[in-house]
């Protein structure tokens, strides 16, 4: 026990360890964040493709085009993360140079999380009212105009809901990457404690990764509940954070399952 | 002017073709208000679904003012929509947009520049008499107000017809009647035609000047107001104008009749006039009046006498009566 002490106060105040955590730090961050942006955007994408192109969507596609894409995000769901990223990371060698490293890790993650995303949009578009839809239309809307003036404006509260999921998602996702050589405070949780045996740098790894999650979900859930004009008091928007905060804790699951 | 031309719609189930509109024809002229009325499920929402297009009637034909709105292509009928308007009955405003925006969203999708749509949603918000909740979201409102921003958004496309898909059925009834009001007035100052979908009754008498009745997906009557309510013709019109028809079957009379109140004399007292210059008894079994576009009708179930022949000098006296319709009611179980 005194021995684990110790480790965590080297961890701690020694200069090149602090550097190291510091450097740790920052590379979960921009690669998180970076990875985050990309997955949403392509999530996005693919989800308002999901949402609208459907049989009685807004803007129907062809039934076998539809048919292919949720074939492949079923099937990208179904690896399962690590060997997806294992699959993808000599993909993008020619593009980004290494398979080692934060960098290179972050590709493979966008492709890996995208699809995620993309059902976590489709959720959130699909709680729009219907009513509105319709209301739209009968106005003489496009269905472009509907996408972008109606369905997602009035589901950007769920969206954002769901951005904070696939960041918290990305996060742990990188630190696993720490195990194939990804970068930042997974690969020091890895490196120290796992091949290492010390325990005291891993856990002091894990609770700035613990922390940057609870500062995230915080952040994302109060984002997520002011941008929603639904709820007008106190009460509600107090009722809606703890609501979010549930829903973006649950959502933590395994993103290769199916989500029901 | 709207027309539809054996418009029936058909959809499909799993257990077979549902028809939920069987060649329905209908002409409403410029600036009526319309009344289109059945019980639930009688296709009335289809119906008024079928003239913006939002369901593809399975045959038939839509024109609006002689062009059929089934042959555009889907800009051209986009186009179209922008010249009727909708209410419903749920409101359907931009939960995440603010009144004024919600108002100013037919414009933006028209086209309007951002300053004037401004200009002119906050014109309709003084018209449908909330200008202080520009800056609100629609979760701030009650219902009502709910329906009123619909209306200004309704009316923000510069529309020749509204549609009111139940549009007050979610209100109370003060409410529902203030929304009545701002439609008629509508109706009145701007001469847009309304169609109103109900299952109310109160509604049509309330404001409409025409009405049609669905059954079934049948269209089993329409005319005027003034008329279809004097005398229905059909099973479905007595029920929706005479609802308590039906309770007055119990009571034990010898022979009943309907004696309906066709504007005017209602206000005299014609059973005491009865009593007095007959002298014979008549018993009321119901009564329903109620005031139309500023003229009495309605209707009362009398029950005469045994007596053939007292009963017979009560109905000659009835018959006699200026604005009375009286009919025997031979469908009286006693």
């Amino acid at each position: 026990m005194d021995k684990f002490l110790e480790q965590v106060k080297a961890a701690l105040t020694e200069p090149a360890m602090q550097q190291e955590m510091l450097t740790g730090i920052w590379e979960t961050i921009y690669s998180t964040l970076l990875a985050t942006v990309l997955a949403c955007l392509l999530g996005l994408v693919l989800g308002v493709i999901l949402v609208a192109g459907e049989k009685d969507g807004v803007r129907p596609l062809p039934g076998p085009l539809m048919k292919i894409i949720n074939a492949v995000i079923n099937i990208l769901r179904s690896i399962p993360f690590l060997i997806l990223m294992m699959m993808l990371l000599p993909v993008f060698k020619p593009l980004i140079g290494t398979t080692i490293g934060t960098k290179a890790a972050i590709l493979p993650l966008v492709v890996a999380a995208a699809p995620f995303v993309a059902r976590l949009v489709e959720t959130s578009l699909r709680e729009v009212d219907k009513g509105v839809i319709e209301a739209a239309q009968s106005m003489g809307c496009t269905p472009f105009q509907i996408i972008w003036k109606v369905i997602l404006p009035e589901s950007k509260p769920g969206l954002v809901a769901g951005f904070v999921t696939a960041l918290i998602t990305i996060l742990g996702y990188g630190s696993m990457a720490g195990f194939i050589g990804g970068g930042g405070l997974g690969k020091i949780a890895v490196n120290y404690g796992y091949n290492r045996y010390n325990p005291g740098v891993m856990i002091v790894a894990v609770v700035l990764i613990v922390v940057l999650v609870q500062l995230f979900q915080s952040v994302g859930t109060r984002i997520s509940v002011s941008l929603d004009h639904r709820i007008t008091d106190r009460g509600g928007k107090k009722r809606r954070s703890k609501e979010t905060a549930h829903k973006i804790d649950t959502d933590k699951r395994d993103p290769s399952q199916p989500m029901l | 002017m709207i027309e539809l031309k054996q418009v029936s719609k058909t959809f499909p189930t799993l257990d077979g073709d549902f028809q939920a509109l069987k060649d329905v024809s209908l002409t409403i002229q410029d600036g009526d208000i319309f009344g289109i009325v059945g019980m639930s499920g009688a296709g009335k929402s289809t119906l008024v679904r079928c003239i913006n297009l939002l369901e593809r009637p399975t045959s038939g034909q839509v024109l609006m003012d002689g062009e059929d709105l089934m042959t555009f292509s889907p800009a051209r009928l986009r186009q179209a929509r922008r010249s009727i308007a909708m209410i419903f009955q749920q409101f359907n405003l931009l939960m995440q947009r603010t009144c004024l925006k919600n108002i100013c969203f037919p414009m933006e999708i028209a086209g309007v520049p951002a300053a004037e749509a401004k200009k002119r949603a906050l014109e309709y918000l003084d018209i449908v008499g909330l200008p202080d909740k520009a800056n609100a979201y629609p979760a701030q409102l009650s219902g009502g107000q709910k329906q009123r921003i619909a209306i200004a958004r309704a009316l923000a496309s510069n529309p020749k017809v509204l549609l009111c898909d139940e549009a007050t059925s979610a209100l109370d009834p003060t409410t529902t009647r203030a929304i009545l009001k701002l439609i008629q007035d509508i109706n009145k100052r701007m001469g847009i035609t309304a169609i109103i979908i109900t299952h109310e009754m109160a509604v049509v008498e309330e404001i409409c000047t025409h009405v049609a009745i669905l059954e079934h997906g049948n269209m089993v009557e329409t005319g005027t107001v003034e008329e279809v309510f004097s005398n229905p013709r059909s099973e479905a019109g007595r029920k929706l104008v005479f609802p308590e028809g039906a309770h007055i079957d119990q009571f034990p009379v010898a022979s009943v009749v309907r004696v309906v109140f066709n504007g005017g004399s209602s206000y005299e007292p014609l059973i005491a006039s009865l009593a007095i210059d007959c002298g014979v008894k008549v018993n009321i079994l119901g009564a329903d009046t109620r005031n139309v576009n500023g003229k009495a009708f309605g209707s009362m179930l009398l029950g005469l006498p045994e007596d053939k022949s007292e009963a017979a000098k009560a109905m000659n006296y009835l018959k006699a009566q200026r604005d009375v319709t009286v009919e025997e009611v031979p469908d009286y179980h006693g």
